[in-house]
């Protein structure tokens, strides 16, 4: 039993204060995105703002509860419990939850609702935490790995089926802890390289990614073998004259019987054998995983049509097509996006002030309190407040990830970058599709975002890492 | 810690920080650097403006406007700006009710938290007379403007069934159609319903800044990002427009149907309902609409297409051919007819003529009795060896050949299929084994349980024009796209089952019905026309509540046929009565263009002719019976 004031000493205040203007920045902003003049009151619950008061409350009652009254093995103790408790609500969802903008993902109980999703990042960053911090779990042990690799998947297939794709890229976010406790750096280079090509693929041709694929290719091969002019050189030349293919196909019509993508796979795949087969004659280490690499993206390539058109809805398609600038539709899909970008632009450098944003006022911009709240920060206070609520976001993730380093059990410090990823995920897709920059998906702003059920998994998160922190000073 | 996780720690960190660098970046970009997204001080927001595209025209198959365009003006206010207008000027040039604009206003009022800067329509359809009035004083009245649109003009009356009207859109076809918005029209029934997705366009709008006032600033990026209307593409059908009118002429105060095809294609040239919809209410439908729901008469209800009933004499030309090719007749056989047909426990009337007749002349003289033996022989064939099951099943399936009994897979909407019955239906009735020929010997005489549209009989009617096949009638010529217009179903010939060589004898019997003398016995000299070597057969269909329907068909000239047209009149009588006049009219009209004048008393008796109060009778005796 620890003395209340030692508590006070030991907890980390730098992260509960950055907790605290956040939250406090968020209920001024959803008073101003819904504000009346004919109820002035800040507090009524029957605004939105007054009800975010509400939940802020419960949070700050949570806090004390779990801080005194809570001893925090609890939690990784009922890990277990939690984790298939929250699987068992995911599949309910399913069945029984409301259908709000085309998934199924909410529970509603009378006047409450909640997301099971939500209730989940908690289980299964605990449980996480849990197995993988114990002594003998290594990530380079296949075993290991696919029980790890489980823990995450399911919860992630339960998601996309119903569907709710902004939530899953959230849990994909757990990737970095995966990093941070030895998987190679060269898996996420590899994911990020998919995604490139998925994006060069859209808004260019196959034939374009293929060719950049080959390239990158030869481009490893030249740093890691010892012949790095040669490879240059060599792939160089290929590229070079590969990229000809589509204008001698619009010449020469008896050379149309194949796609031009088709031409550079071969050629391409024919260069990389022949040029490879020494390499693996000697069995020289990288030659393996790079030729799996370039294997592994060329199938990607082909797969990005199936994908694009089966497994993506159209709105989906919509959103993404507006991003790359493939298409231009200020009206439909584009319409969210540009009305936000116009209202954060509008901002200029201080803002217009607060209860003077127009866009915001005339409600320009949809959803205005709950994904695209960045919107009236923007408007409403500039550049500055802006950048303030990046900086934010930016120190409360570095903050938590410098307390998860200083924690003695492996498990404390999982749990912490656990919460560090999804922290990270959420502010980054969030505020990236306010300005354009991802397409829209709909996940909230942590902390500033109106809803309860968001704002109290998010604060439990955190609570349940700053008790855990507690314990280091044991 | 170490070397290798502080490592990833420090890679992690900077990978964070880089990300939310290129956050900052985009800030900058759009909140400082980047011009466009800033929205000046003066609170400017951008204003849509929908342009609607122009409908696509209903041409006929010359060329010549069905359906066109004219324009008209819906009037929109903004409420947040229209604060201080002259009522009574506004009052005055709309002829509104000072009421209305104070009833409008006070619900602009009540919403505005809602309505905010958007703006809403005041006044539709307002013609170009009042918004040219309108514009003239626009200055009294800011806050509002005008925004053209198009409706529909008829230049001929082709009959609303077959046209079609267009509608505002309803909450609940909304919801089926997301690509429409509130506002938006769209057709309903006839060809405005068939082509609605060539004839809509695409709206377009036009981007502009406007300021707190809600004047327009400028144009939005120079319009990089506006949207031009696509114009709806023009429908070529194949319909007649003059023959069309002059058809709704005719059956003007008659009940009935007329369907004219050219045999040589399929095309309907002209396609009647009566009583129709007359196109000049078209434009105003929603006004009409209930009046039209509840009359007995049933205006919206287009009877070439969707009534089934008993086609009556007609039928008998298709018991000959099938007969012929089933071996059991010969043109020149001969049977008698006492007036009338009598056997075994039943009798089927006939008027009197001379006996016994040969082919030809039974259908000159539509004989009753001759077709009677003609079905029985084609049932009682003894290749059968009395199974009637098979050998009815074996006439059905022939009579189905022809396109009876099943819709004919046109574009024209709700085609019905009618009925032609198998064995099994007779089983049901009489158990198997127990029927014969004479059960059901309505049949030959096309009475019974048998139900055909007026469009099955012109299109049996092109049948015989062609000695044998048709093609799918269509009233859909082709539309001005330039994509692949993959409405080959209709470029291909259906056989019927029976040759074309015994299709001329039934034709000599059509030509003489026409075109015999006077007294000869012909049933439609009445249809004669001069130099027109019209074939037709006559067709009575009896009705039990009243007097029979009047049936006709022909086509014209009999070589190279350029006409096949069925008449269909309800409770008229005889067919050479009505029917067959009307038809005859309707092939004069289209062939040379205007009708001969040892003609026109036949033309004035039609037009002048009521004959609502028959049908009216019968439904009252329908009535009675309940």
């Amino acid at each position: 039993m620890t003395p209340k004031s030692n508590i006070l000493k030991k907890l980390d205040w730098p992260l509960i204060i950055i907790y605290f203007l956040l939250v406090i920045i968020g209920w001024v902003n959803i008073y101003a995105v819904n504000y009346d003049p004919n109820i002035p009151n800040m507090f009524a619950l029957s605004i939105r703002s007054g009800s975010q008061l509400m939940w802020i409350c419960i949070g700050i009652i949570l806090f004390i509860i779990i801080i005194t009254m809570i001893p925090s093995k609890l939690f990784i103790s009922f890990s277990w419990w939690l984790y298939f408790f929250s699987l068992i609500l995911l599949a309910a969802v399913l069945f029984f939850g409301k259908e709000i903008n085309g998934s199924k993902s909410w529970f509603m109980i009378g006047p409450l609702s909640f997301q099971p999703s939500e209730i989940s990042k908690i289980s299964t960053s605990l449980l996480l935490a849990s197995v993988m911090g114990k002594f003998n779990f290594k990530l380079s042990n296949r075993r290991d790995f696919f029980k790890a690799f489980l823990i995450i998947g399911v919860p992630i297939l339960l998601i996309a089926l119903e569907p709710d794709f902004g939530t899953v890229l959230v849990y994909c976010g757990l990737i970095l802890v995966f990093y941070r406790e030895g998987m190679t750096g060269w898996v996420i280079s590899l994911l990020l390289f998919f995604a490139l090509l998925f994006i060069l693929t859209l808004k260019f041709s196959t034939f374009v990614s293929i060719l950049f694929v080959f390239g990158v290719f030869g481009l490893m091969k030249a740093i890691f073998s010892n012949k790095f002019f040669t490879n240059i050189i060599k792939y160089t030349v290929f590229v070079a004259l590969v990229s000809f293919i589509p204008r001698l196909l619009e010449k020469f019509e008896f050379l149309r019987f194949m796609n031009s993508e088709y031409y550079a796979l071969i050629i391409g795949g024919i260069l990389v054998i022949i040029d490879s087969y020494k390499n693996l004659k000697i069995k020289q280490k990288y030659i393996n995983s790079l030729l799996i690499s370039c294997l592994l993206s060329l199938m990607l390539i082909f797969s990005v049509r199936i994908i694009y058109d089966k497994v993506l809805k159209e709105h989906h398609r919509d959103r993404i097509e507006n991003l790359l600038g493939i298409t231009h539709d200020l009206r439909g899909a584009g319409y969210n996006v540009n009305q936000s970008k116009i209202a954060i632009g509008s901002g200029g450098l201080s803002g217009k002030g607060f209860l003077q944003g127009t866009q915001t006022k005339f409600d320009f911009v949809p959803e205005q309190s709950t994904d695209f709240i960045f919107c009236t920060i923007g408007e409403e206070w500039g550049f500055v407040g802006s950048f303030i609520v990046v900086i934010l976001y930016l120190l409360l993730i570095l903050k938590i990830i410098s307390l998860a380093e200083k924690q003695k059990e492996r498990q404390s410090r999982i749990y912490g970058y656990c919460v560090a990823s999804c922290f990270f995920v959420h502010s980054v897709v969030n505020i990236g599709m306010t300005l354009g920059l991802f397409p829209v998906v709909g996940i909230p702003l942590p902390f500033i975002s109106y809803g309860g059920s968001s704002f109290i998994t998010f604060s439990l998160l955190l609570f349940i890492f700053i008790k855990i922190d507690l314990e280091r000073w044991k | 810690m170490n070397f290798e996780s502080n490592n990833k720690r420090i890679y992690l960190t900077i990978g964070i920080s880089i990300i939310f660098i290129l956050i900052i970046i985009q800030l900058l970009h759009i909140q400082i650097f980047d011009n466009s997204y800033k929205v000046s001080a003066q609170n400017n927001a951008l204003r849509y403006e929908t342009q609607y595209p122009v409908r696509g025209l209903i041409l006929d198959r010359n060329d010549k406007i069905l359906v066109g365009n004219k324009n008209t003006y819906d009037i929109i206010v903004t409420p947040y700006d229209a604060k201080n207008f002259d009522t009574t000027a506004l009052c005055n040039t709309f002829s509104l009710d000072r009421e209305k604009v104070r009833e409008k206003f006070s619900y602009y009022r009540r919403y505005r938290t809602h309505i905010g800067y958007q703006q809403k329509t005041f006044l539709k359809q307002v013609n170009e007379k009042q918004y040219s009035l309108f514009i003239e004083q626009q200055e009294k009245f800011p806050g509002f403007s005008g925004i053209p649109r198009t409706t529909r003009k008829y230049p001929y009356n082709a009959g609303g069934n077959l046209l079609g009207y267009i509608a505002e859109v309803n909450p609940k076809f909304l919801k089926k159609h997301s690509e429409y918005t509130s506002g938006d029209y769209h057709g309903i029934t006839g060809i405005e319903e068939i082509c609605e997705k060539k004839l809509k366009g695409e709206k377009g709008y036009n981007i502009y800044l406007r300021d707190s006032k809600n004047k327009i600033q400028s144009h939005y990026k120079n319009g990089v990002f506006d949207q031009a209307t696509i114009p709806g593409t023009n429908i070529h059908s194949t319909i007649d427009a003059e023959l069309q009118n002059y058809g709704e002429l005719l059956m003007q105060n008659k009940v009935g149907s007329i369907v004219a095809i050219d045999p040589s294609t399929g095309e309907v040239l002209s396609m009647v309902s009566s009583p129709g919809i007359n196109v000049s209410i078209l434009a105003e439908i929603n006004k009409h609409y209930n009046q039209l729901i509840k009359d007995p008469l049933k205006p919206m209800f287009n009877r070439a297409v969707m009534s089934p009933q008993p086609p009556g004499s007609v039928f008998k030309i298709v018991n000959g051919l099938i007969a012929q090719q089933e071996g059991v007749l010969t043109p020149d056989m001969k049977y008698s007819c006492h007036d009338g047909y009598h056997t075994k426990g039943l009798t089927i009337g006939c008027h009197h003529h001379r006996s016994p007749l040969n082919m030809r002349e039974a259908i000159m003289m539509s004989c009753n009795a001759y077709f009677c033996n003609v079905y029985r022989s084609i049932l009682e064939n003894p290749k059968y060896n009395e199974d009637f099951d098979k050998s009815f099943d074996v006439w059905a399936n022939y009579v189905r050949s022809f396109g009876f009994g099943n819709n004919l897979n046109t574009d024209i909407p709700h085609e019905q299929k009618g009925f032609v019955p198998s064995s099994i239906y007779y089983d049901k009735i009489y158990g198997q084994g127990h029927w014969n020929a004479v059960s059901n010997l309505s049949l030959a005489i096309g009475q019974g349980e048998l139900g055909c549209t007026p469009l099955h009989l012109a299109n049996l009617c092109a049948i015989i024009a062609n000695k044998g096949y048709y093609y799918i009638p269509h009233i859909i010529q082709y539309d001005e796209t330039s994509d692949n217009q993959n409405i080959n179903r209709f470029d291909k010939k259906h056989y019927c089952m029976v040759d074309s060589v015994y299709f001329d004898s039934i034709i000599d019997g059509m030509e003489r019905a026409v075109n015999s003398n006077y007294g000869e016995g012909a049933t439609a000299v009445i249809a004669k026309v001069k130099g027109l070597n019209i074939c037709g057969k006559t067709g009575t269909a009896e009705n039990p509540h009243g007097d029979e329907h009047s049936v006709f068909i022909c086509f014209a000239p009999r070589k190279n046929p350029k006409i096949a047209i069925a008449v269909y009149i309800e409770n008229a009588g005889f067919g050479s009565t009505w029917a067959a006049p009307i038809a005859s009219l309707m092939t004069e009209k289209y062939l040379t263009r205007e009708i001969s004048p040892n003609r026109k008393w036949l033309e004035n008796k039609i037009l002048n002719a009521n004959l609502l109060y028959k049908v009216l009778l019968g439904k009252k005796a329908i009535n009675k019976k309940h």
